[in-house]
């Protein structure tokens, strides 16, 4: 068995190395997405486009302006005389956000009453509007508390909130909030699936469509032994593209990897049997390249968009949610972002591990059934 | 240009998708299958945000402000702790993606003083849910420390004394609910014609190639401009029937608000479609391999779409080299044009540079993938 399934390899690399353009589209792909990955994902709401008009022209409402102009996240890129500019700034999408000051604004203040601020948003995009929103609130309320202090000590001393709690929260395993560092380790298992099971599928319908499975299938080859000769290869150029991806991100990126190298080969080996094992069971229901390839983007994509990538799954309605259950890439990710950035070990992790492996052993089984079947 | 020629061609290539029901069922059924799974699973939505509590004063003060944590429909409360190594166990396992600590003597601290603190460790690996459900901390706190200062003031029988509030009134235009459907699903729509376009045009010609066809093709009168032509047409009513069906889904089964034409969104998504196509022709002219060209249609596709385009990652947040290659992604056009067409009901002129851009798109796509094609054997 062994040395026919060596011959078999030893066909398998050879027809990887004679097409010489197959290195290229491998690896500088891969490349060029991780690098777009790690710069254009981004949840991240800076500089956000804002228009301001001030119709107060007071102390107060330049200060509050002001408060806007130095903290870093709004960009003044319009000084509106009129409201019906603003609702123009917002119509072409020059502007995000306005802010509208009223007449009356600092004499409200002054007087000690409440003073109305009005804030529109954009909504079109609605995360980046509540992130906005979130910021706004802040610096008003940061505003207020200067007011307070600053202009009527005395008062404030007086009417001191009997009661006012402080909230000290603490970003764990991501001070920073890098969105970068959620979305790198992503990356290592999204890419791999996608390349992974495409390389495998094609593999398999290729030589059906071109004919030379029957030649193989006259031969004294096993279909077991096929199907390890055909995954194998797949299975390091899966295993370098995890490493490749980790190292760009760590050295490059700058992305922390506190867990343990090991425990990440481990979850990778059982995602890639996964990986693997569906890759083969595509190739049992096309006929040729093209369906497979259809198949391919039918498939894959839904395994990549619930997976937890860059949408949460807690997000999702249940029946979806039921699906992420039999997706290796929802599991996969928990494991290489648990190993970055938290450093979890075995203890924690092997549920998923498990999961992936039975989901891994499941595909492949049933590839291998479907795979003789289609030979009757 | 013989137009017999490039409706006999044009023949040949529907019967050969007729004669395919596999793959024109993939054609069909793909749109309906995305659209359900991309409509519903992407969601930026982040509610009931699941929340670990550790109070270790348990008063009645401590209790109330767990209360109304749960209370406001951004937390669910998962998990009570019964002490602080607990709040690494749960944060490693992930069964919680935040933690309440109510230090020990805090209503104490905050009857004596008027200040105490609470504090709170988020699972900060997804930065962005975690940024979100800071906000929403910030605002129960802010809401329930109202709430205290008006009951002492009431207790001490004295009037709250506002010294000068500020009253936001936030106003959300386009999106009112801040709905991320309404904002993600006119993306989706670009998004998944973008891919279903690609992978019906991407083997079209290497298949003839590595079939052993192309060598009858040629021996062929037709012209590579007939063939394209040809070659295309079928591609392209599926397209649009994939198109008409996506665009339905997103208006009347996820009911995104249309308060644009129906003129401007037919003849925006007749153009993305001929855009989409091309690309997959021109590929398939230059990879003569089909594992080849669909290689490359994937990479130059889902990527460049997903990312790039600007349908979940904003554009104007991204570094300044990112935001010139985005000038080179088809889909990042049409999706400002779907979104601006569904939620702001822009009209062609309020569009007309993007519209532009994918008229040049079209035209320098086309030009030279008809180039690019000779009828040469070696």
């Amino acid at each position: 068995m062994f040395e026919r399934l060596q011959v078999m390899l030893m066909k398998e690399f050879l027809e990887l190395r004679r097409d010489r353009w197959a290195m290229f589209r491998l690896i500088v792909p891969l490349l060029v997405q991780v690098i777009a990955f790690g710069y254009a994902a981004t949840f991240t709401v800076n500089h956000v486009a804002t228009a301001v008009l001030d119709l107060d022209h007071s102390q107060a409402s330049r200060s509050l302006l002001s408060h806007f102009a130095a903290n870093g996240r709004f960009d003044i890129v319009d000084v509106a005389a009129t409201e019906r500019q603003v609702t123009r700034d917002l119509d072409t999408g020059r502007a995000t956000v306005a802010i509208v000051i009223h007449a009356g604004f600092s004499q409200y203040l002054n007087n000690g009453r409440t003073a109305p601020l009005q804030v529109s948003v954009d909504g079109t995009n609605s995360n980046t509007a509540l992130i906005a929103l979130g910021y706004v609130s802040l610096i008003v309320a940061q505003f207020q508390l200067e007011q307070a202090a600053g202009v009527w000590p005395a008062r404030t001393a007086a009417a001191s909130p009997g009661s006012s709690v402080v909230l000290e929260e603490r970003p764990w395993f991501n001070a920073g909030l890098e969105d970068r560092w959620f979305f790198i380790p992503g990356v290592i298992g999204t890419l791999t699936l996608i390349q992974v099971v495409s390389l495998t599928a094609f593999a398999v319908v290729r030589e059906r469509e071109v004919g030379t499975l029957e030649q193989i299938m006259v031969s004294p080859i096993r279909p077991i032994e096929f199907i390890l000769g055909k995954a194998t290869p797949f299975f390091l150029i899966g295993l370098a593209e995890v490493a490749l991806i980790t190292v760009l991100g760590v050295l490059w990126f700058h992305i922390p990897f506190v867990g343990s190298p090991l425990l990440m080969l481990l979850g990778a080996s059982f995602f890639l049997l996964a990986a693997i094992g569906l890759g083969l069971l595509l190739s049992t229901l096309a006929r040729t390249q093209q369906q497979a390839f259809a198949l391919n983007f039918f498939l894959v994509n839904p395994f990549f968009i619930l997976s937890g990538f860059a949408f949460p799954i807690a997000a999702m309605p249940k029946v979806l949610q039921w699906f992420t259950l039999i997706n290796p890439l929802r599991y996969f990710l928990v494991v290489i972002r648990a190993v970055f950035l938290k450093g979890a070990g075995l203890d924690v992790l092997w549920p998923d591990l498990a999961a992936m492996a039975l989901l891994g052993t499941g595909m492949f089984a049933l590839s291998v059934l479907r795979f003789r079947k289609s030979l009757d | 240009m013989n137009v017999r020629r490039l409706f006999a061609i044009a023949f040949k290539e529907t019967l050969q998708i007729w004669r395919d029901p596999r793959s024109l069922a993939i054609a069909l059924l793909m749109p309906a299958m995305q659209m359900g799974l991309l409509g519903y699973g992407v969601s930026l939505d982040i509610k009931r945000v699941p929340l670990c509590v550790y109070d270790e004063e348990n008063s009645q003060t401590s209790r109330e402000l767990v209360r109304r944590f749960v209370a406001s429909h951004w937390f669910a409360a998962a998990h009570v702790l019964a002490d602080e190594r607990a709040i690494r166990d749960a944060m490693d396992r992930g069964s919680c993606i935040g933690t309440v600590t109510i230090p020990v003597n805090f209503s104490r601290v905050l009857g004596a003083t008027g200040t105490a603190s609470v504090q709170t460790v988020f699972d900060a690996t997804d930065a962005n849910t975690t940024n979100i459900s800071i906000g929403y901390a910030q605002g129960v706190i802010a809401r329930t420390t109202g709430d205290f200062a008006a009951r002492w003031a009431a207790a001490r029988g004295a009037r709250a004394q506002p010294a000068g509030q500020i009253d936001l009134e936030p106003r959300v235009w386009f999106n009112e609910g801040l709905d991320s459907r309404n904002f993600i699903i006119p993306g989706v729509v670009a998004v998944i014609l973008g891919l279903i376009g690609a992978q019906l045009t991407s083997l079209t010609i290497s298949r003839e190639w590595e079939r052993g066809t192309m060598e009858q093709l040629v021996s062929t009168p037709v012209t590579a401009l007939e063939l394209m032509i040809g070659k295309l047409m079928p591609y392209f009513a599926i397209g649009l029937i994939d198109a008409a069906f996506c665009l339905c889904a997103a208006a009347f089964w996820f009911q995104v608000p249309f308060r644009g034409s129906i003129g401007t969104l037919i003849l925006t998504t007749a153009l993305f479609t001929l855009v989409v196509l091309g690309i997959g022709y021109l590929l398939s002219v230059r990879i003569r391999s089909q594992l080849g060209a669909s290689q490359m249609a994937v990479t130059l596709t889902m990527m460049p779409i997903t990312l790039l385009s600007g349908y979940t990652f904003p554009i104007d947040q991204m570094p300044a080299p990112i935001q010139a290659m985005t000038l080179l992604v088809h889909a990042r056009y049409f999706v400002t044009i779907l979104r601006a067409v569904f939620l702001k009901g822009s009209t062609i002129v309020d569009l007309a540079v993007p519209i532009l851009a994918l008229v040049l798109y079209a035209a320098a796509i086309i030009w030279i993938a008809a180039r690019s094609f000779r009828k040469r054997l070696d």
